[in-house]
């Protein structure tokens, strides 16, 4: 049985997305990505120089894969609309990462600013994935609004913590009807991994594959975690038990009466 | 609310006995600190940490490459005047030199901007010495509608404006505000400040809450290093930038770490800045502020900046040129300071790339 992840009209095998911002050089991006085996790539529109030949980060994507262009920069939702309408009049899809941001500390997303834009760009035939804090309500508005998938953070971007909001994700794996996506604070596979296993649908990683010593390397255990991961998810995880137990030490004698 | 309350605070506070308070322990205890206080910051900055800074370097760097990723912006200063009523004492464009003044014409910013941008360069700095008269509020605005059409980030390094005037910028399409402190001291601000509206130290101190008011992306600080002590001054200039990051949360601040250079004039810093000593002071901005931006010009050598790319520094400026109009417009007009790092657009992308960072040449649109 095929297991494909559905996002919009699309349909992926490879369930790593990947981002595409601080790596050493532009021209590894393309190695990466290829390693990777990932089919959706972000990009920080506010660094994308169509004019350029070198400096045009989008002339080292593969052609196919989805451009998710972000809003990163946006600190509402006037601004996130502004970059995701500029994105779609680049010739940059109709894919669109909501990202706004207004805390210059820790880079937390303002849920608030995110569901309007949300509100707006759904409308406007968007297929719109908010990065956002991983709150049940919130969420739930965004899937209302018209949210093809959620990106709640697993830390804050670019912190390599992991997921720490392990709880508040597992919430919305289990109340969401739409994808959910771990999006930043991942920096080990492992991390991307255990996302995977308690059945998150996708998870997308940037930094700790783009500053590794070896970011082609890191991106091909990225890809093999994420699918080590949803294989046991699907496979169905044996319950945690409390000691290791052989046998029915204390009810094995029940047995002993029905032979 | 102003940062003059922070610096008054620290009126009766005994530098000298604090520094002389601080062990290697405590220093030790810092690098495995996540979040700084002002303490920690200010122990970072003490002649003992000097002796580890080796070890400050490596978390500097960590830091660097985890928030920053492996990159460094890029931009150019563009001068568009140079007339100035201020008598400072430290800067060639003080009203009493006798030097070459000039003014872009419009015609000219077109020229110098179509030159700039030919190079890739997508950021940009405006500056004008601080004239009303020669360069008013209406004419840096009539420049900023012609840069828009070249560049995808303008930011101003201009005097300091009100929270109206800074708004009417914002508007025209200003994103970023460059305005340095040049020194914290009080007491030494009005010695250097001989003459004219730059004597009001508070008007200046409070140019970045203005600019923050007036809702600027980006807002860039910094003290002048050589016109007193150094250490205290990156001391304020640090809790300065906290101050403006708590104030205004969705606003990027950045800060900057000039160093003394030869100018016309006569003028010798009191206070000397090593290699060492410039390069503890980012280490220290950096832990201290994980996410400010900080800002190496091309005032410092080649081979100084070719070693900092990566411990802290994530903002380097390019092919300037300190002179008004000194990219592409024939003219006499006098530098403001020298510049020591000479290379071109190209070259400076070229040892940003071969030390394993990507330089970066747009970040706004």
């Amino acid at each position: 049985m095929s297991d494909l992840l559905k996002i919009g009209d699309k349909e992926f095998k490879s369930r790593l997305f990947l981002g595409t911002g601080k790596f050493p050089n532009k021209k590894i991006i393309a190695k990466v990505i290829e390693e990777s085996e990932s089919k959706v790539i972000t990009v920080a529109l506010r660094r994308v120089d169509l004019d350029s030949k070198d400096e045009n980060v989008l002339n080292y994507i593969p052609k196919d894969s989805i451009l998710m262009p972000n809003t990163s920069g946006a600190r509402n939702a006037e601004e996130a609309i502004r970059i995701a309408r500029l994105a779609k009049a680049s010739g940059c899809g109709n894919w669109i990462k909501i990202e706004v941001i207004n805390d210059n500390k820790y880079l937390l997303p303002d849920n608030m600013e995110t569901l309007k834009a949300v509100e707006v760009l759904s409308k406007e035939g968007f297929i719109v994935l908010p990065y956002m804090s991983p709150d049940l309500s919130m969420a739930k508005r965004m899937v209302d609004a018209g949210a093809a998938a959620i990106m709640p953070l697993g830390s804050p971007i670019g912190s390599n913590r992991g997921i720490k909001t392990k709880e508040l994700v597992r919430i919305l794996v289990n109340e969401l009807n739409i994808p959910v996506i771990v999006d930043a604070g991942i920096g080990r596979p492992s991390e991307a991994c255990e996302c995977m296993e308690m059945g998150c649908d996708a998870v997308l990683v940037n930094t700790a594959i783009a500053t590794a010593r070896d970011p082609i390397e890191m991106a091909k255990a990225f890809s093999k975690a994420v699918e080590a991961g949803r294989k046991a998810y699907l496979a169905g995880l044996g319950p945690v038990k409390e000691e290791g137990r052989a046998s029915s030490p204390l009810t094995g004698f029940l047995r002993d009466e029905s032979n | 609310m102003s940062f003059y309350n922070t610096y008054n605070s620290f009126e009766n506070f005994s530098f000298e006995d604090f520094f002389q308070s601080v062990s290697d322990n405590d220093i030790l205890k810092i690098l495995n600190k996540d979040h700084l206080n002002h303490n920690d910051f200010l122990m970072l900055l003490s002649p003992k940490a000097e002796e580890h800074i080796e070890e400050i370097a490596k978390k500097a760097k960590k830091l660097t490459t985890q928030f920053f990723g492996k990159t460094i912006s890029l931009y150019t200063p563009m001068y568009l005047a140079n007339y100035c009523v201020n008598r400072c004492a430290y800067c060639g464009f003080n009203s009493e030199n006798k030097i070459n003044r000039s003014k872009l014409s419009l015609t000219d910013v077109e020229k110098e901007a179509k030159y700039i941008s030919s190079k890739e360069l997508q950021h940009i700095l405006i500056l004008t010495g601080e004239s009303r008269e020669q360069s008013p509020v209406s004419y840096i605005k009539d420049c900023v509608k012609i840069l828009k059409k070249y560049f995808t980030s303008i930011s101003i390094e201009i005097y300091p404006l009100s929270t109206l005037e800074y708004k009417e910028l914002v508007e025209c399409g200003v994103d970023g505000l460059t305005v340095y402190q040049e020194v914290y001291d009080e007491k030494t601000y009005d010695e250097v400040h001989i003459f004219g509206p730059k004597k009001d130290y508070k008007f200046r101190l409070d140019a970045p809450d203005r600019g923050g008011d007036a809702k600027i992306r980006t807002i860039n600080i910094g003290a002048l290093l050589g016109l007193a002590d150094y250490r205290h001054e990156a001391f304020f200039a640090g809790l300065h930038a906290r101050y403006l990051q708590d104030k205004f949360s969705d606003t990027e601040i950045g800060i900057s770490v000039p160093r003394m250079r030869n100018h016309t004039g006569h003028f010798e810093p009191k206070f000397l800045v090593n290699d060492t000593n410039l390069v503890q002071i980012i280490l220290a901005f950096r832990l201290f502020l994980p996410r400010v931006g900080i800002n190496l010009s091309t005032r410092e050598s080649a081979k100084l900046r070719d070693n900092l790319v990566g411990l802290g520094i994530t903002k380097m400026s390019a092919e300037s040129c300190t002179s008004v109009g000194g990219h592409a417009i024939e003219n006499d007009s006098t530098s403001q300071f020298d510049i020591s790092d000479e290379r071109d657009v190209e070259e400076t992308k070229k040892m940003i790339l071969s030390k394993g960072y990507q330089p970066v040449f747009q970040d706004w649109i």
